[in-house]
């Protein structure tokens, strides 16, 4: 049987369990003079005899279904007579997707040796047997399990505790899947990146003021060796980040001011949720926002005043940016700002304080710390964004301060490393996780650094 | 109540202290209601501090203060005493205009500081906060250090020329705050690090060092233990030398304690004011008695 087909059966006989599990406690409880007289709910012990019959069963049909191809695969080439055996990797994977290509007929079989069409064949016969014998296993634990839940179900029989002992793993795998996977991404960013540091020495990497990742392909070809070194990326990352900020925590912080000090409620409701659209744009919008209206605008701007402005300038990028983040700057100060005790305000009003006197020298110090940490948090933000820099920024890796230059970005140098059709042993492809892992460090530092900065301040007012 | 609004009426930011005084004994002569519609007593003084008539005062449509009457005397202890919600902290709060930070809140009468009227549009209310000032229930030090508190409000009125001004400033406000010798020595260490009734002090000493006419204390003493109020009672004693006073408390033996008049409000009525004494020993309306003999509130 089908393994679709069989997570149907499961379903239905998972159904059955549950029904049986759910008759039988009624049952029980009848002559006791009511379900008062159980342990637990009748629900509790249809539960637990519908998991005895699904978890068993579910176990051994991911495992099998994790294992079963490569044993057979195994057993087909161990099938093959010697002079057929694969030598090495390559050969292995030819000859195993001849033999697949066969049996699941793509590949006439009088094409093929005699000796990998009798493997065809084995295989064909493996896999059959294989299904069958899941489905008889499946069907067997589902039975064994509903049938021993079902023979337990007793008065006493503390079903509410094990169905909840059941969720709470459930519950804990599933927030482990979420840890699991960031430790993934960790670890093959983290070993990829152990490859390059392996052709490309760390110290280049971090201090070398040439970034030109063009390497030979071949012998015969005429290209640079090859420059690694990221201090330009860096620093064109931190001149757009800068920029952005330059614009996000005024206008954010203003804006927050306003919304939390000044506006009417009906104001409030309004624009806070519409500066809050912003963070909500699309960043590739404001990519060709930034390409094909700020760049051009600046440019045209520089001109008449006499200013040499590249197209793709730093400033057109790190301005759209800044817009972007904007909204994660207003959106946390003003959570700060209106968590500061009205009696802060009440207490320097009532001394003859006017509201902005008030703001300025008894909120704005004490919700500083939270108001830091989401400047942090928009920071992170901004090294980050890809898109914006990809579209705006250009891929000059100019070392440079100078806003009206084009420059380029970490990450926009890892897209260009990775797009496109990539070997994944070269130092060109392997900086781009460095470059990763660079970012990752960097912008982890940040959050947890603002994090714990808020986590302060929560602490300060509650 | 009738009689006293149409009498009064064309009185308004006038002072008129004849009238006020047939008020008065109106005023005592009808008392025969349960229901608090009409002020008895003698809420009125010669020569007022603060003179407030008819204030009404709407949250929404929610009517806070029907028609209160009062006045506070120079250099006078008024408590304001009541059940909750029977809108004392709110008539208080009037007198600054602290309610204006509620957005909802409408103030309706006539108010006035000596001459000047606190609803005045044309009246600068930054100017009114720093003649009228006002301690809060819960002390609220600003998160700086002690010195800087006091300083604050001098500061931000340019009171002191110089540092040496200031210090002089912070130091007799603290002085007279009766927090000096405690602190004195630690000056820049932060305010929300002294004990609450230290906090309660400090405020004092932050609203004094602007040099205030009236202070307003909004149950100063409902957060801290007995031994920092009876500090706090013994200090507003000492400030009606040079302070008009107006004391909101749940505390009857305080307001016993503390105040010349007392004022009972009862559901935003202005039930009874008189004398402290009287309203402990002889109070003339029942609900006034019912609530100092502790049947209800």
């Amino acid at each position: 049987m089908q393994t679709g087909n069989l997570l149907l059966l499961l379903v239905v006989m998972v159904a059955g369990a549950y029904y049986l599990g759910l008759r039988r406690s009624f049952a029980l409880a009848r002559p006791l003079g009511g379900i008062r007289h159980l342990h637990s709910l009748p629900f509790y012990f249809a539960m637990r005899s519908a998991m005895w019959c699904a978890i068993p069963a579910l176990v051994v049909l991911g495992l099998w279904l994790a294992f079963d191809d490569s044993i057979i695969r195994q057993q087909v080439l161990a099938s093959l007579p010697a002079e057929l055996q694969p030598t090495d990797a390559s050969s292995y994977n030819l000859t195993l997707s001849k033999i697949q290509n066969v049996a699941s007929g793509a590949l006439p079989v009088n094409f093929v040796e005699p000796p990998i069409a009798a493997a065809a064949e084995h295989l064909q016969s493996l896999r059959q047997t294989s299904a069958m014998a899941l489905t008889v296993v499946i069907i067997v634990l589902c039975m064994l399990g509903g049938a021993w839940a079902w023979l337990k179900v007793s008065p006493q029989l503390r079903a509410r505790q094990q169905v909840e002992r059941v969720l709470q793993t459930l519950f804990m795998l599933c927030a482990t899947v979420a840890i699991l996977t960031t430790v993934g991404i960790v670890m093959s960013v983290l070993f990829e990146s152990i490859r390059f540091f392996g052709k490309v020495p760390v110290t280049d990497f971090l201090f070398g003021l040439q970034w030109s990742p063009q390497t030979a392909l071949r012998a015969d070809q005429v290209a640079s060796g090859g420059a690694f070194g990221a201090v330009p990326l860096f620093m064109g990352t931190m001149l757009i980040s800068a920029i952005a900020l330059l614009v996000a925590v005024p206008v954010g912080l203003m804006s927050a001011i306003y919304l939390a000090e000044y506006a009417s409620n009906r104001v409030r409701t309004v624009a806070k949720p519409a500066l809050e659209v912003l963070a909500g744009v699309p960043t590739v919008v404001y990519g060709f926002f930034a390409a094909l209206t700020v760049a051009p605008f600046i440019r045209g701007l520089g001109e008449s005043v006499g200013l040499d402005v590249a197209s793709e300038s730093a400033l057109a990028a790190g301005l759209v940016m800044g817009i972007m983040i904007i909204p994660f700057v207003s959106s946390l100060a003003d959570d700060v700002i209106t968590a500061v005790p009205q009696a802060m305000r009440d207490g320097s009003l009532g001394l003859g304080a006017t509201k902005s006197e008030t703001i300025k020298k008894v909120i704005f110090p004490a919700a500083l710390p939270g108001i830091m940490g989401g400047i942090l948090l928009a920071a992170s933000r901004a090294i980050g964004e890809t898109m914006i820099v990809v579209m705006a920024a250009g891929l000059a890796a100019n070392l440079t301060a100078n806003p009206l230059e084009a420059v380029t970005t970490i990450t926009v140098q890892i897209v260009t490393l990775l797009t496109g059709d990539q070997e994944f042993d070269s130092a060109k492809t392997l900086a781009a996780f460095a470059l990763g892992l660079m970012l990752f460090i960097t912008t982890l530092v940040m959050n947890i650094f603002a994090l714990h900065i808020v986590k302060k301040y929560r602490e300060q007012y509650d | 109540m009738e009689t006293a609004q149409q009498l009064d009426k064309p009185a308004l930011g006038t002072n008129d202290a004849a009238r006020d005084k047939a008020i008065n004994e109106q005023a005592t002569m009808t008392q025969d209601t349960p229901y608090p519609d009409q002020t008895v007593g003698k809420p009125f003084v010669d020569d007022p501090k603060m003179r407030l008539r008819d204030v009404e005062v709407f949250y929404d449509d929610n009517q806070a203060i029907h028609g209160v009457s009062l006045d506070i005397g120079k250099n006078e202890v008024v408590s304001l005493i009541g059940p909750s919600g029977c809108g004392k902290s709110t008539f208080l709060r009037c007198l600054n205009r602290m309610n204006d930070t509620i957005d909802i809140c409408k103030v309706k009468g006539s108010l006035h500081l000596e001459s000047q009227d606190l609803y005045d549009p044309k009246l600068d209310v930054v100017e009114l906060r720093a003649r009228v000032g006002m301690v809060f229930q819960k002390p609220n030090p600003f998160p700086k250090s002690i010195y800087d508190n006091v300083a604050y409000g001098p500061r931000i009125h340019g009171l002191a020329n110089k540092k040496y001004d200031l210090d002089e400033i912070v130091e007799t406000s603290l002085r007279k705050a009766g927090l000096w010798e405690e602190v004195k020595d630690r000056l820049h260490a932060p305010g929300t690090g002294l004990s609450g009734g230290q906090q309660q002090r400090l405020c004092i000493a932050r609203t004094i060092a602007v040099s205030p006419e009236v202070v307003l204390m909004d149950e100063p003493c409902s957060a801290l233990d007995p031994i920092a109020t009876a500090k706090i009672e013994e200090l507003i004693s000492e400030l009606s030398e040079s302070y008009t006073i107006a004391i909101v408390t749940h505390s009857m033996q305080q307001a016993a304690r503390v105040s010349h008049r007392t004022a009972y409000f009862h559901l935003g009525r202005l039930v009874e004011m008189n004398d402290t004494e009287t309203v402990f020993t002889k109070p003339e309306h029942d609900l006034t008695e019912a609530y100092i003999t502790g049947r209800f509130g």
